[in-house]
């Protein structure tokens, strides 16, 4: 909103600056230079080098050995090396998992929170906000105790509550099972549902009245205005959330390699996109094909980011576009 | 006549009736929901005070205990509990093993003397006595050498937050306030760095700090920090454009330049904003993992909390106790800031959630 009217205001004629505003425009770039210093130094030179060290066989131990090998790294990337695919396919995988129990669930508490018929609500908030300050590693550590096949307490509730053989090497082993482990990881990131919540809340909260009212008047259930009205309204925040959620999903990487250093246990399920390149920049020390791999995965990146922008307008409701 | 006003009459009761069922009902689902969600904390806690014993024995209760045992003439007896023939089933201790009969005492009423039993002592079950070991924390303090990493994690965090503050301010200023040609465009670049996947400059970047010879120290984290970050700024400015610009105008009359207006006009202003932005990158900090294991790899006594509780957890990954310990500990800090400012933080989620 704000972003646009100060578009809509910057578009003035080009004429000559007047002395006054050469000297604002001056100012203004000195509080700016932290930005454009660190722009300049983290993000753009650094993705241009990146570039650069993907054309090359590069390892720092050893610098005077680096050699050019023209497009060799992202051949090998694209076509020779499997794992590269797989590991990308993994992590695909486990967004389509994760994000939307993610998603679901922080939507369902909000729901739940913004009811009028809860009691003490913000502590509730509190409450279901307070794991999300405890640092990913502990958390982590603290679901993969309560996840143990032996001795955890959720295959020891799940036995007890519904006599299904739970406990053991027999029962459910979320963290050795190929097929279990991806809802296991899930679980880790409900405790991290905090800021999507205060998010959707705040979008709730923003709906205006006056349409339930309508709707109450029309007869509808709270079904039909759940469907009809509350997430069509907060349909931006949802793709907002969506598209931080994707973009951290190729990035994830502290999970597997707290729980086995990136062995990709079991059966190399865990060893996804991040992991690889870890492995390949940081463990072999092969920073000439780890640059490529970062590369490819900016540019997967790019293309799903696109492609949900794309999507946006048949889904994504903006009320300003209808003036 | 009557009969049709009846429920008309009743229907302000039904209705509150009705707000109250689900009032209790809708709560009540919170309450469910809320307990699922805090199981693994209740499991961290109890379990981070069991005693050693325990994880390996079958037969060991959930809650922390010990195996019973009584002192008995000055020696300690294993206390099991017993089938007794007239049906009861008493806890009591053994003291004399038989193949086929054993001598029992009670512990409740030891000068009773012995008490014989026919049966076979090995089927029976060891009782447990809660034994909580809070010292389980004291040991996990000093097993994974906490004060350090405390101290590193803290001196990290609390430096790089003044530096995540500063820059974002000035830059937000600079954004709030001035007119610059092609600031949108800036301002878009800025934005979109929040999305960009950090492996992307991380080689280059990893290599210059290298050849600097700064790996192996904290400065490739902190440096970074003080050139403001998209999501700060983005924070900020919105606070800022807020701010009314008549206090601006008023203090350039009187002569302040932009230093001063933004020290003593803007800043003084914006303390919630800066508040939530300092919280934000305090708890980023607390929580940053790949930065410090790439960069402090190999040594040890520069690892924050982060980096050194997973090493603690590759060592001794069968002290269950100790690990669950240790991971509570690393939560105690970031959950006190958080009650003591939750209101400004959550807040601050909404400015930069909602409004971009």
């Amino acid at each position: 909103m704000s972003l646009s009217a100060a578009i809509q205001r910057e578009k003035t004629p080009k004429v000559k600056m007047t002395d006054i505003q050469k000297k604002e425009a001056r100012w203004g770039l000195l509080f700016l230079a932290p930005f454009l210093i660190g722009f300049l130094a983290f993000y753009l030179l650094p993705m241009i080098a990146s570039f650069v060290f993907s054309l090359y066989d590069f390892n720092p131990a050893v610098p005077d050995q680096a050699k050019f090998i023209g497009f060799d790294n992202w051949y090998r990337a694209i076509f020779l090396d499997a794992e590269v695919r797989l590991s990308f396919m993994r992590t695909l995988h486990f967004a389509a998992i994760s994000l939307p129990i993610g998603l679901g669930f922080s939507l369902f508490l909000a729901i739940l929170l913004n009811s009028r018929n809860v009691l003490g609500k913000n502590l509730f908030r509190t409450l279901f906000y307070m794991p999300t300050m405890i640092p990913l590693v502990a958390v982590v550590l603290i679901w993969a105790g309560v996840l143990n096949e032996q001795t955890g307490w959720i295959n020891v509730l799940i036995e007890r509550a519904t006599g299904i053989k739970a406990i053991g090497t027999q029962g459910l082993r979320w963290l050795a099972d190929p097929k279990l482990v991806y809802y296991a990881y899930t679980m880790f990131g409900l405790w991290g549902v905090g800021n999507a919540m205060i998010i959707f809340l705040a979008g709730l909260q923003g709906v205006p009245t006056e349409l339930y009212e309508a709707a109450e008047i029309d007869g509808a259930n709270w079904f039909q205005r759940l469907g009809s009205i509350t997430l069509p309204m907060i349909t931006p925040v949802i793709f907002y959330q969506l598209v931080l959620g994707v973009i951290g999903s190729l990035q994830y990487f502290l999970a597997p390699f707290v729980l086995n250093r990136g062995t990709g246990f079991p059966e190399g399920m865990t060893r996804f996109y991040m992991v690889y390149f870890y492995k390949q920049s940081f463990s072999f020390f092969s920073m000439g094909y780890g640059a490529t791999l970062a590369w490819l995965m900016f540019i997967f990146a790019l293309v799903l980011t696109i492609a949900l922008f794309g999507s946006a307008k048949y889904w994504v409701y903006y009320a300003s576009e209808e003036k | 006549m009557a009969v049709e006003k009846k429920p008309l009459k009743a229907a302000p009761m039904t209705k509150k009736a009705r707000n109250f069922i689900s009032t209790v009902a809708i709560t009540g689902l919170a309450l469910a929901v809320l307990f699922l969600f805090m199981i693994p904390m209740v499991y961290g806690i109890v379990t981070a005070v069991k005693t050693d014993s325990q994880f390996s024995k079958t037969g060991a209760p959930w809650w922390p205990a010990t195996e019973g045992k009584f002192n008995y003439e000055g020696k300690d007896y294993e206390i099991y509990s017993v089938p007794l023939p007239d049906g009861d089933t008493r806890d009591l201790a053994l003291v004399v093993k038989g193949r086929e009969r054993s001598s029992f005492v009670d512990p409740d009423n030891p000068e009773a003397g012995l008490i014989e039993w026919e049966g076979a002592w090995r089927q029976l079950e060891r009782t447990w006595a809660p034994d909580p070991q809070w010292s389980n924390f004291a040991k996990a303090w000093t097993t994974i050498n906490f004060p350090l990493l405390l101290r590193n994690t803290v001196v990290y965090a609390v430096i790089t937050t003044f530096g995540a503050v500063m820059s974002a301010a000035l830059v937000a200023y600079g954004f709030a306030r001035f007119r610059i040609p092609g600031k949108n465009i800036l301002f878009m670049l800025m934005i979109s760095t929040v999305i960009l996947p950090g492996a992307v400059t991380l080689i280059p970047t990893y290599f210059v700090f290298l050849k600097l010879g700064w790996v192996g120290t904290w400065l490739p984290l902190i440096v970074p920090a003080f050139f403001s970050w998209g999501t700060n700024v983005f924070l900020l400015r919105q606070f800022f454009l807020t701010i009314p610009r008549e206090l601006d105008e008023a203090a350039m009359i009187d002569g302040a330049g932009p230093f001063r207006i933004f020290f003593s006009i803007i800043l003084p202003q914006a303390v919630p904003a800066l508040t939530a932005v300092g919280l934000f990158h305090f708890f980023y900090a607390w929580n940053d993992f790949f930065g410090p294991l790439i960069y402090l790899a190999g040594n040890p006594d520069k690892f924050p909390i982060t980096v050194g509780l997973t090493a603690f957890n590759n060592l001794y990954s069968q002290s269950t106790n100790l690990i669950q310990a240790a991971s509570l500990l690393s939560a105690v800090v970031p959950i006190i800031v958080f009650f003591l400012a939750q209101r400004v933080f959550m807040q601050g989620i909404v400015v930069t959630g909602v409004e971009k």
